[in-house]
């Protein structure tokens, strides 16, 4: 901890960023963002394994980027975050420095996609093992247990859109959810519409979704909303073979094709 | 209301190019076809949101056909392209879900290909005769709310 420490004091010191987004206590034990901008703050930031959020939303939110340059502490998420966004387009190549904290408590500065890439290269996957089981029990369900499942949890959604503010890769200033003419998807949290609004979230996350599970942890009703999102990425891998979150340069999945794309159903 | 009265609602999104024109030739061709069918002309398959999808179902449609111009015949050149891979995830995404896929169905029917177009709706209506109405998720729509 002391090594992040003085290493995002030093970076402050010599200007060569303006803030540190960590992680610092919150309440119940919990860890919560932080947002170092001076020498005496430093002391706030702590690193252990509660240090679970994805840190990459707020690097491209527009009184974030303001601050200057950032330095963001980066767990295996917020690397993979960081590598979609630049291949979005959403964050200029190296304008973000990703400081890593190897197992050893040595610390790594990471300071250009191609160190970020290679580091990701090493990582374990991304869908945590937990999140791995619970896909393929669903997976085993049949039809109707699997709708059984999705009705009763979507169901209890209340359309707070937290899991929408969450993410990383959901960036867009307005979204067609919140246009109301013509009103495509309804607002208030009925069947229909939460199903529609997670249908397009989950579309809309396919090829793109980081497997954080950031959406999950933020739904205040307890809705594992990520499952859906890590089933279309999933889908998405396993289908054209591209995986969200390795490199700064992919294309989006879908919004390229292959001519000779193999499916089983079109007739 | 009897089994045997049910009779299914079908809304077919179409390319204008080449499935639109294949119905025509269908009905030029003075072939029949059961009548279940609506049909939506849309300028390429490219432009078939999965919303739409949905949006037919909650409107009250029991099954929706989605057809455009065979891989490498687009008028557009990729439109068709970019779709087969939308459906592809979407296809997989809403059997996760535990939709009904079996009322969807994606075809490529060229505006030479009047016979098959009829042939598919036949086939398509005469299986969701079996299937019967998509009660499942008209229920949504009366859910929650009143
Ligand atoms: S959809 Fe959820 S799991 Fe995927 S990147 Fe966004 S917050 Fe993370
Ligand atoms: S965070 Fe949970 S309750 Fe809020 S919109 Fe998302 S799924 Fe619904
Ligand atoms: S014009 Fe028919 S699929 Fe594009």
């Amino acid at each position: 901890m002391d090594v992040l420490r003085n290493k995002a004091r030093d970076l402050l010191a010599q200007g060569q960023v303006q803030v540190v987004i960590g992680y610092e206590a919150g309440t119940g034990g919990a860890r919560r963002p932080s947002f170092v901008r001076s020498e005496a703050d430093v002391a706030r930031l702590v690193w252990d394994a509660d240090c679970v959020g994805n840190l990459a939303g707020y690097l491209t939110r527009a009184e974030i980027k303001k601050m200057g340059k950032i330095a963001v502490v980066a767990n295996a998420a917020t690397l993979r975050a960081l590598l979609q966004l630049t291949a979005e387009h959403q964050l200029a190549e190296g304008a973000v420095s990703a400081l890593v904290v190897t197992e050893e408590g040595a610390v790594l500065e990471l300071s250009n996609a191609q160190a970020v890439t290679e580091h990701v290269a090493t990582l374990p996957a991304s869908l945590s093992a937990a999140d791995r089981e619970k896909l393929d029990q669903l997976m085993a369900l049949s039809r109707e247990e699997r709708r059984a499942f999705w009705e009763q949890e979507l169901q209890r959604c209340i359309k707070c859109y937290a899991c929408r503010s969450s993410c990383p890769m959901c960036y867009c200033g307005s979204c067609t959810m919140d246009c109301n003419r013509p009103q495509w998807v309804p607002v208030a949290s009925h069947e229909m519409g939460n199903l529609e609004y997670h249908t397009v979230r989950a579309m809309h996350l396919a090829g793109r979704c980081v497997e954080c599970g950031e959406c999950g942890r933020a739904c205040p009703v307890g809705i594992p909303i990520h499952l859906l999102t890590c089933y279309a990425e999933e889908s998405v891998r396993r289908q054209f073979g591209q995986p969200a979150g390795t490199s700064a340069t992919l294309n989006y999945a879908l919004g390229t094709f292959r001519p000779d794309d193999q499916e089983t159903f079109i007739r | 209301m009897a089994d045997e009265a049910f009779e299914p609602k079908i809304t077919a999104f179409v390319c204008n190019w080449c499935t639109y024109a294949g119905a025509d030739l269908t009905g030029t061709s003075r072939l029949k076809y059961q009548s279940n069918i609506r049909i939506i002309r849309l300028p390429c398959t490219g432009r078939v949101d999965f919303m739409l999808i949905q949006k037919a179902f909650a409107r009250g449609s029991d099954g929706v056909i989605v057809s455009g111009c065979h891989p490498n015949d687009c008028h557009y050149t990729s439109g068709n392209y970019h779709a087969r891979r939308r459906w592809m995830v979407f296809n997989d995404l809403m059997e996760f879900m535990g939709l009904d896929m079996r009322r969807v169905t994606f075809s490529w029917v060229s505006a030479a290909e009047g016979a098959k177009w009829a042939t598919l709706v036949n086939e398509v209506t005469d299986h969701l005769r079996e299937l019967g109405p998509y009660t499942e998720y008209q229920r949504l729509l009366n859910a929650g709310v009143a």
